[in-house]
């Protein structure tokens, strides 16, 4: 059961079973999740994030020469859940851990499962050394802007004005620095062969993100060299906004500093510019689309 | 362990021959970062792993190159980082998870002095943890507690660190790096090889007690005791020292590592001029040969320290001789105009007059003062 009452300071979210909406997604479980528990907040895009890149290495038929690198955050809990072969690393150095499975195990797919805190802050020079040095592994971050498992601080990937426990006012460039554009920063590197920045705000996003994932892994097997996939995901708890304001809120924030789309592909780098204009004209093609009366698919 | 003797004798630096006695162990994964003096064993190894299809990487920092040994690690492979006690500080946060994770790390630290006995011995990360700790006084042995290094690392899922230094690792030395054979091990099943994956057995290799879901995990309570149980089986088990001349000394002195060559040629000379000295050498530095030293030491009336720091092991010998002696420090801080390599305390002449000033004075003993470097 689920639904809405009225708690001492205003209406509370029933959260001890799905809404009846998300009950159909809910109950599909990918073959590579143990359960589909988890202990997410509600609201959560990680658990999202994490269910497409499954599918993902499903999808390519590579369940049985993967290894999974997990960094420290809300997504260590996963560790437990997903069948897939996987070494814990410590806050922010999975990347290193990865370079050295893959060393060992060449043929493997082997990636990295990372949050905005773990990598962009404590392991910067970890993922970036490694995406410059060639390495053939995916690294992938789930990129909120904010250290959720900690309950809501700012990160290096956190945008200007957020509001965080350690940046009450918002985030103030003259006092706080400013976010790193992550994905931006390693597809200037040229040991970097593919890199892509989703997000799971929408299904469209997600179904571009699941694309993002396969084409970075097929790249890692054809040796190409390092890929990246950065997913932003929700994370409304540590945002301090109602649960279902979440998506919304990340598109018009996050997703206007970290720009979705695939930044890096067969060598060639896009601008921010040239991303706004793709994201633009895939926009005016669905608009048109649901004018017609739907997509085609 | 019984030596095979199947390789070529020949003269070889100490970080050569370390080198090929990890391969000779089977390590095939080695990533470190240049330091002094250290980077030579990272050069040898550069070289000569590729040639038997192992891989070296050059790492950017310390602690890219810790991971990525634990990422080798983790796939069931034998391999190793190092670097001198400075590059080790940098790598304690993963030496206390890797113990945790119970991954068979080989750490080598090519010190400067003696100053990283704290460092080896109880460490500087965080948690309980305990690495095995082996000094070789020089690269004979250093050929064997290499491998012995690797094969306790295996037997114990647990990180075993070699002691050496600037001598050890620069010196030159006929040796021939023979492999040594040891009892076998279980397979490494819990290793990953990505082979796991959609079956429901997927592996997980974690610091946190953890299990994949529907396996029993111990959970981090249970985990931590049963590492802590596992160290104190460590513990008695595996002690090793060297004693000579103990049985009826008057003055003991203990010393490990290449300045305990020093220390055992000083002690053999007085000998065979009569002097009742004696001399004790902890191989292992952790475990703490302590029932080894208690023994040496039972019947002296003077204890004798030589180490080349401020005084660090000296703690571990007042626990051992637990003040039935008393203890003398007749080692120091020594170094050369670089800081990285021996001054001149590291010198037999030297250390005679210091030997033999605590077998005359005891407790009352005064030393000649330590000689200075000249060079600055």
């Amino acid at each position: 059961m689920s639904g809405e009452h009225e708690g001492p300071v205003g209406p509370v979210l029933d959260t001890s079973a799905p809404p009846d909406h998300a009950k159909k997604v809910a109950d599909l479980k990918p073959d590579l999740l143990l359960t589909q528990e988890h202990n997410m907040c509600p609201g959560c895009g990680e658990p999202l994030a994490l269910r497409v890149y499954l599918e993902a290495l499903q999808e390519l038929g590579v369940t049985q020469r993967s290894i999974m690198v997990a960094g420290i955050g809300c997504y260590t809990a996963f560790t437990s859940t997903v069948d897939v072969d996987l070494v814990q690393a410590l806050h922010g150095r999975a990347p290193s851990v990865a370079t050295g499975a893959k060393r060992m195990r060449p043929d493997a797919v082997v990636f990295t499962l990372q949050g905005d805190g773990d990598m962009v802050n404590e392991g910067l020079q970890e993922v970036l050394h490694t995406a410059a040095r060639g390495e053939k592994v995916t690294c992938i971050l789930l990129n909120n802007g904010v250290f959720g498992e900690t309950g809501g601080h700012m990160t290096a990937t956190s945008v200007l004005g957020q509001r965080t426990k350690n940046s009450l006012d918002g985030r103030d460039a003259e006092y706080h620095g400013y976010p790193i554009l992550i994905g931006d920063l390693i597809a200037r590197l040229q040991g970097a062969a593919y890199v892509a920045r989703g997000s799971v705000h929408n299904a469209g996003a997600v179904a571009r993100t699941k694309k993002m994932f396969r084409r970075a892994f097929e790249s890692q097997l054809r040796g190409d060299g390092f890929t990246f996939v950065e997913v932003l995901t929700m994370c409304p708890t540590g945002w301090f906004i109602p649960t279902g304001d979440g998506p919304e809120y990340m598109h018009e924030t996050l997703g206007e500093v970290h720009i979705m789309g695939e930044l890096k592909v067969g060598g060639v780098v896009k601008t921010t510019e040239e991303l706004h204009e793709e994201n633009a004209a895939r926009q005016r093609e669905v608009e048109h689309a649901l004018e017609r009366g739907g997509l085609d698919r | 362990m019984t030596a095979v003797p199947t390789a070529e004798r020949r003269l070889m630096e100490g970080s050569e021959a370390i080198a090929e006695a990890a391969i000779a162990a089977g390590c095939r994964f080695f990533a470190g970062y240049p330091m002094t003096p250290f980077t030579e064993l990272l050069e040898h190894l550069a070289k000569k792993l590729p040639e038997v299809g192992g891989v070296c990487i050059n790492a950017e920092s310390e602690l890219e190159a810790v991971g990525m040994a634990w990422g080798a690690l983790a796939t069931g492979a034998r391999a190793a980082t190092g670097s001198t006690g400075q590059g080790l500080s940098l790598m304690q946060e993963s030496f206390s998870e890797i113990t945790l994770a119970e991954l068979p790390l080989v750490v080598f630290n090519m010190a400067r002095g003696q100053q990283d006995y704290f460092q080896a011995t109880r460490g500087g990360g965080h948690g309980d943890y305990r690495h095995l700790v082996l000094a070789p006084l020089d690269i004979a042995e250093a050929v064997e507690l290499t491998q012995l290094a690797f094969h306790l690392a295996d037997k114990w899922r647990n990180p075993v660190l070699v002691y050496g230094d600037y001598l050890l690792a620069h010196t030159h030395q006929a040796v021939s790096v023979e492999p040594v054979e040891f009892a076998p091990l279980p397979p490494k099943a819990w290793a990953v090889d990505g082979s796991g994956g959609g079956t429901g057995d997927s592996q997980l290799v974690t610091p946190l007690g953890l299990a994949k879901h529907g396996h029993e995990a111990p959970g981090i309570e249970r985990h931590l005791r049963g590492i802590t149980a596992k160290h104190a089986d460590m513990e008695s088990e595996e002690q090793r020292a060297e004693t000579a001349f103990c049985d009826d000394a008057e003055t003991v002195v203990v010393a490990f590592g290449t300045p305990a060559k020093f220390v055992r040629y000083v002690v053999s000379q007085l000998r065979a001029e009569g002097e009742k000295v004696g001399f004790v050498r902890p191989i292992s530095l952790w475990p703490y040969p302590f029932g080894a030293v208690a023994d040496a030491t039972a019947g002296a009336t003077t204890v004798a320290v030589f180490e080349l720091c401020a005084g660090q092991m000296i703690d571990d010998v007042r626990l051992a001789v637990l003040g039935r002696a008393p203890i003398v420090p007749i080692g120091g801080i020594s170094t050369d105009g670089s800081g990285f390599g021996v001054g001149p305390l590291l010198d037999a002449e030297v250390i005679r007059e210091r030997v033999l000033a605590a077998h005359r004075g005891g407790v009352d003993a005064e030393l000649p003062p330590l000689p200075v470097n000249e060079r600055g």
